[in-house]
């Protein structure tokens, strides 16, 4: 107990990393069934639906699937390197979550901790990139530590594509980190409180002057984290599987959790710098806000409960009440009158990444893949001149002080 | 004050040991490996001293770009594994003991300069004094020429890089 005491930085941290983890690794088993979901349904399929009701159930099936399947290493690999490659592309893209406020800085643990950051680096976003910029190395090593055709070519695709395209991410981001003067994540979201003084009723978020960099940021994003229409370096029609094709059983999965984690940081980041983090888009003055999120979940509650009574049978319908009874006691729960305040900002923050991560989705759904020239011109001949002559704009304008939001 | 002092001494270790495992590796990529390991060690000794935004930089210029491209141009060229030789025997009677005195002394130097008194007051000392503006304005304020001739420097090598590499015609 006298430790506890001692290090309240040291046991805060522990604490939000283990929840963190958690809260991740299910998030991430439910983005494969949503993906797999929204696809399907753009493309007239059911998607999963006999693994659970709607196919609930589906990724804790995938999880032991790959769990027990065989784990082939390649006799001509390099061993040492072909174990730490997964292990580092998913620590890292863990790693990188620790940095991003799920809500406002204000809420504390008893010990004085922020709740909903692990680490509240004064320059947050650059460690962001420090992290995010080593991810290549995963790819990287993959590719060539399986000594094998396929995995090399893919991962040497990958790398000068994720290179390239760091590039323009980085160039797209600094616009927004001259309006906000500072490369701390609760600072930039602090600075986006309030509304547009020309335009009441749009909140202050950096979009609005940004529009530009966003879009840059945008498309940046999504050739970083080598999804559709980027994702050259897993072009099945070419490269079998891309830097993974040698890797099995649970070596693949990480590879596969590492994408979607990925996926989930630049989301993030894009609601933090464009979207105005946790903020509501409502002024303060509309209290009824406040039990939004707890009506949200009963809604769904009894969507549920509609559901399985009407269309699911025997387990399904056993399933679907479990899922009821939880979207009904966590809204009851939300609705509290300690809590409703509380859940305000990690509500706003995950339905913001929601809405990116429903894009991402949206977008493989619907656009073809790149050819590889068609990929690296547009990356160095359209994104960094547009991203770069923002910068300059938007530079120029602060010089001849024309900003004052 | 113990978890500084137990960080700062396995991330010294870390980079002791990949900067020996950069020269003895014979794969390449291993010791490029190796020296991503010695920068992050070094970032993480940053850090103790309060110096977060040069830490940041060293990851994100030197981990996350320039050892991205050595790793990628060892993977391009698909370079062997190295031959090993014996030590030339000037190296073998002079190179070790020079060595090992240029250690000593600079040791020792450090020992009584003023950077090794501000390492001794302990990590973290001067977490105040390395602000990300303030570290800004000095460099585009009092060192902006330096700044710049670097700058033109590099440009240059790169350009000479290119006039290396351009095959004739």
């Amino acid at each position: 107990m006298e430790f506890i005491s001692q290090h309240p930085v040291l046991v805060a941290a522990v604490v939000k990393v283990v929840v963190l983890l958690f809260v991740v690794m299910t998030a991430l088993a439910y983005l494969t069934w949503l993906e797999r979901k929204v696809v399907a349904h753009i493309q007239s399929r059911w998607g999963p639906y006999y693994v659970g009701a709607h196919g609930l159930l589906q990724p804790l099936a995938d999880g032991i699937k790959f769990l027990f399947k065989e784990d082939v290493t390649p006799p001509a690999s390099d061993r040492l390197i072909y174990l730490l490659a997964p292990f580092l592309a998913l620590s890292l893209a863990l790693t990188a979550l620790g940095l991003i406020p799920f809500g406002p800085p204000g809420v504390r643990f008893p010990n004085g901790q922020p709740v909903f950051i692990v680490s509240d680096v004064s320059i947050g976003l650059l460690f962001l990139f420090a992290i995010t910029s080593l991810g290549v190395y995963g790819v990287a090593l993959a590719g060539w530590s399986s000594n094998s055709k396929y995995p090399l070519l893919g991962a040497l695709r990958s790398s000068a594509q994720m290179i390239s395209y760091e590039v323009s991410l980085t160039v797209s981001v600094v616009g927004v980190l001259l309006l906000a003067g500072t490369l701390n994540f609760n600072h930039i979201i602090e600075g986006q409180r309030g509304y547009w003084h020309w335009l009441r009723i749009v909140p202050h978020w950096y979009i609005v002057p940004q529009i530009v960099g966003f879009l840059c940021y945008l498309t940046a994003a999504i050739a970083e984290t080598n999804r559709v229409p980027f994702d050259l370096p897993e072009a099945e029609t070419e490269l079998v599987a891309g830097f993974h094709t040698e890797y099995s059983s649970f070596k693949f999965a990480m590879f596969f959790m590492a994408e979607y984690a990925n996926m989930i940081t630049v989301s993030c980041l894009a609601t933090i710098l464009f979207f105005g983090g946790w903020l509501s888009p409502f002024p303060d003055r509309w209290t009824w806000q406040l039990y939004l999120p707890g009506a949200g979940l009963l809604a769904l509650g009894v969507y549920c409960a509609y559901d399985s009574v009407t269309e699911m049978r025997g387990l399904a319908r056993l399933q679907l009440s479990v899922v009821t009874l939880l979207a009904l006691g966590g809204g009851a729960l939300c609705l509290l009158p300690g809590v409703a305040p509380v859940i305000q900002g990690p509500f706003w923050f995950t339905a913001k990444v929601l809405g990116f991560l429903f894009f991402y989705i949206w977008i493989r759904g619907t656009l073809p893949r790149f050819r590889y020239d068609q990929l690296m011109s547009f990356g160095w001949k359209l994104l960094l001149p547009v991203s770069l002559a923002n910068l300059v704009l938007t530079a120029a304008w602060f010089a001849w002080g024309w900003v004052r939001g | 004050m113990i978890f500084p002092a137990i960080l700062f001494f396995v991330c010294a270790l870390l980079a002791i040991v990949g900067a020996v495992m950069v020269i003895l590796a014979r794969e390449p990529i291993h010791s490029a490996l190796a020296l991503i390991l010695v920068m992050m060690s070094l970032a993480v000794l940053y850090l103790l001293l309060g110096a977060e935004f040069i830490a940041a930089v060293q990851i994100l210029v030197y981990a996350g770009a320039i050892m991205i491209l050595f790793v990628t141009v060892i993977m391009v060229i698909n370079a062997g594994v190295e031959e090993r030789t014996d030590f030339s025997k000037i190296a073998k009677f002079a190179g070790l003991p020079l060595g090992f005195f240029l250690l000593l002394e600079t040791a020792h130097w450090l020992y009584h300069s003023a950077i090794g008194a501000a390492i001794a007051n302990g990590p973290g000392a001067h977490a105040e004094a390395f602000s990300t503006r303030e570290l800004s304005t000095e460099l585009f304020r009092r060192y902006l020429l330096p700044f710049e001739a670097t700058s033109i420097l590099i440009l240059i090598a790169v350009l000479g890089a290119l006039v290396l590499a351009r095959k004739d015609e």
